[in-house]
């Protein structure tokens, strides 16, 4: 029953599948201007489910700061089973990726702030502008040390494997826990930022770009409806009907006569 | 005299500035016919020039603008491009002579556009003559096409729109269907479009062997000026226009530039020589006196005096064309010679078509029996003209046909001459008739009095002839043609240089 | 903060921040002259721009927007490819805003006339962002915001006609389905390789075989094909042209769907490239034959139309034939003539629809009949009309002329000469419709009486001057080619070499 599994374990995408194709099906089937509109809807709103699905992280957590405090560091490897049972996440490859990326991050800043420990000026300058500098080296070296981890995570036969984590965004949620413990770290020295930067990279967050991303087109497929059932009023308003093929009748008769509706009814029946 | 290299931009911008102030003296006629005798004389002084330079020997360029890489609008006279040019500017200027006195006769509606059409047309023709690539010929081939759609539709009426119809969708679909891509394949083979002296496609035999005939046959076609059959309708369809357009399309600059394009496309883009061994034009040899006859055969039949002649001109076209396609040296002699023989001749024909009509409004060949006692002047031109059409001395046209029946004898086809000599006959048959029936035959009685209205012209007794501007020029052509006669000699050596190295 | 640097983000800011404000402005004159001089300072920033990518020696001006380093921050990068495309939906922008304020007044309720103003800024803002951005989720989140925003110009048309109304509607329906199409595409990427970013996609997809990849490639090109009017996905484009306002018919006409293929071949080209185990295909089984196919079927349905602005819009669907076709060429060359004809055709379709505009403010409708004996009554529009037909048809010393000179060399050049033969075939289809038209300007009697009876006045000075502007370019880069021609091949030689040359 191997096949049985497989496609069991892609539940999600038949999930979005399905929905697919009934939005699309309402879309084309319908005549009437709201149903469509509604049809386009859910067509959307399968797009931004196959968004989500292919962000999620097994046993990740919404991509929401929890501060260090959070120990997750001891479920993660458990967690985190090997590529070869299918329908389970972050491969093997991947998780090492996620050690060893944190831990250059932290030598990174440890470096950063070996050479002038202890002054205030840098630790403020630091959670304002040098984020962002920080980020770009920090990706320089993330680019270059997780490659394997890469490969592994994107080779897989069936690539599919739709919870899988991204090095990439892996690396934008760990410099803002590196903001974050700043704040702590003014206080505290550079020593416990070190900590607070290694212990906040143990968490594992769900992918947050694919939300990201799926805010931004939930926008945008709310204006589309907005948009879409302002016109079915409009179109209301001018022809008293938002039924297509009604409609098309009007427009029909208004450019060739009456012989036109004669020859729609006669098509009708 | 100014520089031949400046001679060439001069008059291509001479005719535009003239169109430009034809424009502007719109309300006073008379400045305005000025203008456009002005811009002809002008014109003629810088044809003369640059023909006088490439007899010297001179090869007179002009690059206007490098339109894509190695693509430039550029200009070079050369011989044939240098007679070419003579022609058209001097036959303007007989023209425009000829369309005031005919517009004028006829009260005509639109003068200041018919003129300025001209002028753009001419420029055009000035033009295609000096073009020195197939890019640039291309370019002005295809305004002339369009500047003259609003002379070819004049009338405006019913007629004239399914004539211009005609008349533009034939041309255009010839130039932008078959030329074009042929140019554009020329240009991927041989990357360069420029007219060579013995042509360009022999350095890329390879390429092009296999596809000779074919570039030949989208030439042939393509330029649907030369009115190769079955690329003509377009010509009889332009018949609705007035007589000077009429004038102007068969012998000034229409189906010459044509023919002339044919010309310099086998001898300078393929060269004789190659076409000679590839043997690629050898089927539009055959379709071309194909043509010769088929148009002769129906211009038997056509009673429309203007129809009669717009065959005829389908025909003598076909002259060139196949002088082209024998691809020997006397053909390409042959052909271009019979370009300004032909040109003298079929527009002294028109300009009397014309004349007739101003005076008598009188189109159809039955009606003019006798006419010739009451225009004598008018019938003597035809006559001569017709003459040097059928190629009879002591007229121009009897060379082109000599050097033709040459260089077919030197490519072996003794076919071909057979079918010079039934065109011949059958010319005879078909325009001589119509002279003859002038002077020596009885008007019928009911044509005795004409009837509509009387035309204007010239009384005097029993004489009846146009207006002097439209009878001056076809006498004045009618004599160029038989002063042509007596100096082929001149003309031959000039045209020399086209024939290159090759000895068929 | 210096101006060079930020120059790239000045095409997208400036219109997107002076649009709102036209809704601030009382009415009359004051949002059309604001909203004027906004595409004026764009178009103004696209010139500076292009200049300074021509200068580069890299090739491309890479942006980061919010200064965050790709490929996690969004890049705008702009080579000569995209600085080409900016500088003609900015041009077009500059003309058409000027040009708009007669057409609008007429058309357009005088309540609404900021909101179209807002609406038409926004709308190429949405294109332009398209064009500029290196990211490609980015790329779809303005493609909807200048779609959004065309569905609303689109269904302003109304006031004249209600079919306006249902053409925006379907119009919506089918590009929303693309543009959802596309941001499937992008999501089977983005699983593939982690990455948005187009230069970043690039790289991590060379080597990467999966069906993932191969399924969003087939969604993209569907996905765009859609928002091109790729024939046979045409259908809601000839509607929408037809009923919008002229002045939006305009803009759109020229801008938008060229912006739709210049995505297409930025994501072939610069993302896929010929490394990709489906290019050849798709290009020797989908663009190609349907390139060809939508040059005749288009061309042919053109012939029979009514109505002018249905005419100009099913010859815009042909025309996208040609660009499809040189694209599909996979050659520099072809590559050339795609852009070369982007460029072009945006300029005679540009004017096309400006001469329509034109009459329709004088004999109230864009029906062959209004277009009777036109030559007599508005000389001016007339010729104009005439000049860029010439120029669809592709008459030398066109532009139309010097895209048909590089299509048929393309094509002869990668051994497609039956290709070469279609194209001029199909151009004469043109000269069919063309034709039509103009001769009923031009050589029949003007109405005496009856609705299409006007007066002969021509269209007003704010028209006729972008209008001959329009035509001017028709010329002008019908003889000098150094811009469009050469921009081109350089963008085209680039994009061949990121692409990997030939497959």
């Amino acid at each position: 029953m191997e096949w049985f599994d497989f496609v069991l374990e892609r539940y999600n995408y038949w999930i979005v599948i399905i929905l697919m194709m009934t939005g699309l099906y309402i879309v084309f089937a319908r005549g009437n201007l709201v149903k469509k509109i509604v049809g386009l809807n859910l067509f959307q709103t399968s797009v931004f489910i196959y968004y989500l699905t292919i962000g999620k992280i097994a046993g990740g957590t919404a991509p929401i700061y929890v501060g260090g405090e959070l120990d997750h560091g001891g479920g993660h490897g458990e967690e985190a089973p090997g590529h070869d049972a299918p329908g389970h996440d972050a491969p093997q490859g991947s998780d090492a990726s996620l050690h060893e990326t944190p831990e250059g991050a932290s030598d990174h800043v440890n470096d950063l702030f070996g050479g002038e420990a202890g002054s205030d000026k840098i630790a403020n300058d630091f959670a304002s502008n040098d984020l962002k500098e920080t980020l770009k080296d920090f990706q320089a070296q993330g680019a270059a040390a997780p490659t394997g981890g890469e490969a592994s995570l994107h080779t897989p036969p069936e690539g599919v494997d739709g919870k899988i984590a991204n090095d990439a965004f892996q690396n934008i949620k760990k410099p803002e826990s590196i903001e974050f413990s700043i704040g702590d770290g003014h206080e505290a020295g550079a020593n416990s930022l070190a900590d607070a930067v290694h212990q906040a990279s143990e968490v594992i967050y769900t992918n947050p770009l694919p939300h990201v991303l799926i805010l931004t087109a939930i926008v945008v497929g709310v204006a589309t409806t907005a948009v879409g059932l302002a016109l079915a009023v409009r179109i209301r308003e001018a022809y008293g009907t938002i039924e297509e093929d009604e409609l098309e009748v009007i427009d029909n008769v208004a450019e060739f006569g009456e012989e036109a509706r004669a020859r729609a009814e006669g098509a009708a029946s | 005299m100014i520089d031949a290299n400046l001679a060439i931009p001069l008059a291509l911008w001479a005719p535009l500035l003239g169109c430009v102030l034809i424009w502007l003296l719109d309300k006073s006629p008379n400045l305005r016919e000025a203008a456009t005798l002005v811009t002809g004389v002008i014109l003629l002084g810088l044809a003369i020039t640059v023909f006088a330079a490439v007899g010297a020997g001179e090869r007179p360029t002009y690059e206007l603008i490098q339109v894509i890489d190695g693509l430039p609008i550029a200009f070079q006279a050369e011989p044939l491009g240098a007679m070419f040019g003579l022609i058209a500017s001097g036959l303007w200027l007989v023209n425009s002579v000829y369309g005031i006195g005919y517009m004028r006769g006829h009260n005509e509606k639109h003068q200041t556009r018919f003129f300025m059409s001209f002028a753009v047309a001419i420029s055009a023709a000035m033009g295609v003559a000096f073009a020195a690539n197939l890019f640039t010929l291309f370019i002005f081939y295809e305004v002339l096409t369009l500047s003259t759609f609003p002379l070819v539709t004049h009338y405006g009426d019913e007629k004239a729109r399914k004539g211009g119809r005609i008349y533009l969708g034939v041309l255009m679909a010839t130039s932008i269907g078959l030329l074009l891509p042929a140019i554009v394949w020329t240009y991927a083979i041989a990357e360069t479009t420029e007219f060579t002296p013995g042509g360009i496609f022999t350095a890329h035999m390879d390429a092009v062997g296999p596809i000779a005939g074919v570039l030949m046959g989208l030439y042939a076609f393509g330029v649907g000026k030369a009115a190769l059959m079955p690329v003509h309708p377009w010509l009889p369809n332009a018949m609705v226009a007035p007589t000077p357009v009429s004038a102007f399309l068969h012998a000034v600059a229409v189906v010459k530039a044509g023919v002339f394009s044919i010309l310099k496309i086998a001898v300078y883009i393929f060269g004789i020589e190659f076409l000679h061994e590839t043997g690629a034009s050898q089927p539009f040899m055959w379709i071309a006196a194909g043509s010769i006859l088929l148009a002769s055969a129906i211009a038997m039949h056509k009673d429309n005096l203007k129809a009669r002649l717009a065959y005829s001109t389908v025909s003598q076209l076909s002259y060139v064309t196949l002088g082209a396609m024998l691809a020997t040296q006397m053909g390409v002699m042959g052909g271009a010679m019979q370009i300004a023989a032909h040109a003298l001749g079929k527009m002294t024909l028109f300009m009397c078509a014309g004349a007739i009509y101003v005076a008598h409004h009188k189109s159809l060949v039955s009606e003019l029996r006798g006419m010739g006692r009451v225009m004598p002047f008018t019938f003597g031109a035809f006559f001569l003209g017709a003459m040097s059409i059928i190629g009879l001395p002591p007229m121009a046209g009897s060379w082109p046909k000599f050097f033709l029946m040459v260089g077919a004898a030197d490519a072996g086809q003794l076919a071909i001459i057979a079918v010079l000599m039934i065109s011949s006959i059958l010319n005879v048959i078909y325009l001589l008739s119509i002279p003859i029936q002038a002077f020596y035959m009885k008007p019928a009685e009911g044509d005795a009095k004409p009837q509509g209205a009387e035309g204007e012209g010239i009384k005097w007794g029993a004489l009846k002839e146009a207006p002097i501007l439209c009878l001056a020029p076809p006498m004045l052509t009618a004599f160029g043609a038989f002063l042509l006669f007596f100096f082929s000699g001149h003309l031959y050596d000039y045209l020399t240089p086209l024939m290159g190295g090759v000895h068929g | 903060m210096n101006f060079a640097e930020q120059l790239p983000v000045l095409p997208i800011i400036t219109p997107l921040v002076m649009a709102p404000v036209t809704l601030l402005l009382p009415k009359g004159r004051a949002p059309w002259a604001w909203a004027t001089l906004a595409s004026w300072l764009t178009f103004a920033a696209c010139v500076f721009l292009l200049r300074e990518v021509s200068a580069s020696s890299a090739g491309f001006i890479s942006y980061h927007l919010g200064d965050w380093a790709p490929p996690l921050g969004i890049e705008y990068r702009v080579d000569l490819a995209n600085a080409l495309v900016l500088l003609l939906v900015s041009g077009i922008a500059s003309l058409v805003f000027p040009f708009a304020y007669r057409s609008v007044q007429l058309e357009i309720d005088e309540r609404q006339s900021s909101l179209f103003y807002g609406a038409l800024l926004i709308c190429m803002t949405g294109l332009l962002g398209v064009t500029i951005t290196g990211d490609a989720f980015n790329v779809f989140v303005f493609l909807e915001i200048s779609s959004l925003s065309t569905y609303a110009l689109i269904a302003m048309g109304a006031r004249r006609d209600r079919r306006a109304l249902t053409a925006s509607f379907n119009y919506l329906v089918m590009g929303t389905i693309g543009a959802t199409f596309f941001v499937i595409g992008i999501g089977l990427l983005y699983q593939a390789t982690g990455t948005l970013n187009m230069a970043d996609l690039h790289d991590k997809l060379a080597g990467n075989h999966s069906r993932v990849v191969d399924a969003g490639f087939a969604f993209i090109v569907v996905g765009m094909g859609l928002k091109l009017a790729m024939f046979p996905m045409h259908l809601w484009l000839p509607n929408a042209y037809t009923y919008a306002p002229s002045a939006v018919s305009a803009f759109i006409a020229a801008t938008a769907t060229k912006v739709a293929v210049y995505v297409l071949i930025r994501f072939l080209y610069s993302i896929f490239g010929f490394d990709f185990s489906f290019m050849g295909s798709a290009f020797t089984f989908v663009l190609l034959p349907l390139g060809l196919a939508g040059m005749f079927v288009a061309s042919f349905v053109a012939v029979f139309q009514d109505d002018v602005k249905r005419m100009l819009a099913y010859s815009s669907v042909a025309q996208i034939g040609y660009m499809l076709l040189g694209l599909s060429f996979a050659t520099v060359e072809g590559l050339t003539a795609s852009l070369v004809h982007v460029f072009n055709h945006a300029l005679m379709k540009g004017a096309l629809f400006m001469a329509v505009a034109c009459v329709v403010l004088r004999a109230g409708s864009h029906s062959v009949e209004a277009f009777a004996g036109l030559a007599r009554r508005m000389p001016f529009t007339t010729w104009a009309f005439i000049l860029s037909g010439l120029s669809l048809i592709g008459v030398p010393l066109t532009v139309g002329f010097i895209s048909k000179w590089y299509l048929l060399q393309a094509a002869f050049a990668a051994g497609h000469w039956y290709a070469g033969f279609l194209i001029v075939a199909s151009s004469l289809i043109a000269l069919l419709y063309v034709g039509r038209i103009v001769e009923v300007m031009v050589l029949r009697e003007p109405a005496e009486e009856g609705k299409y009876a006007i007066p002969a006045r021509d269209a007003p000075l704010s028209m006729l001057i972008p209008m001959w502007i329009m035509v001017a370019a028709n010329i002008y880069f019908g003889v000098n080619t150094e811009l469009t021609g050469e921009i081109a091949r350089r963008a085209a030689e680039a994009l061949m070499m990121v692409a990997g040359g030939a497959p």
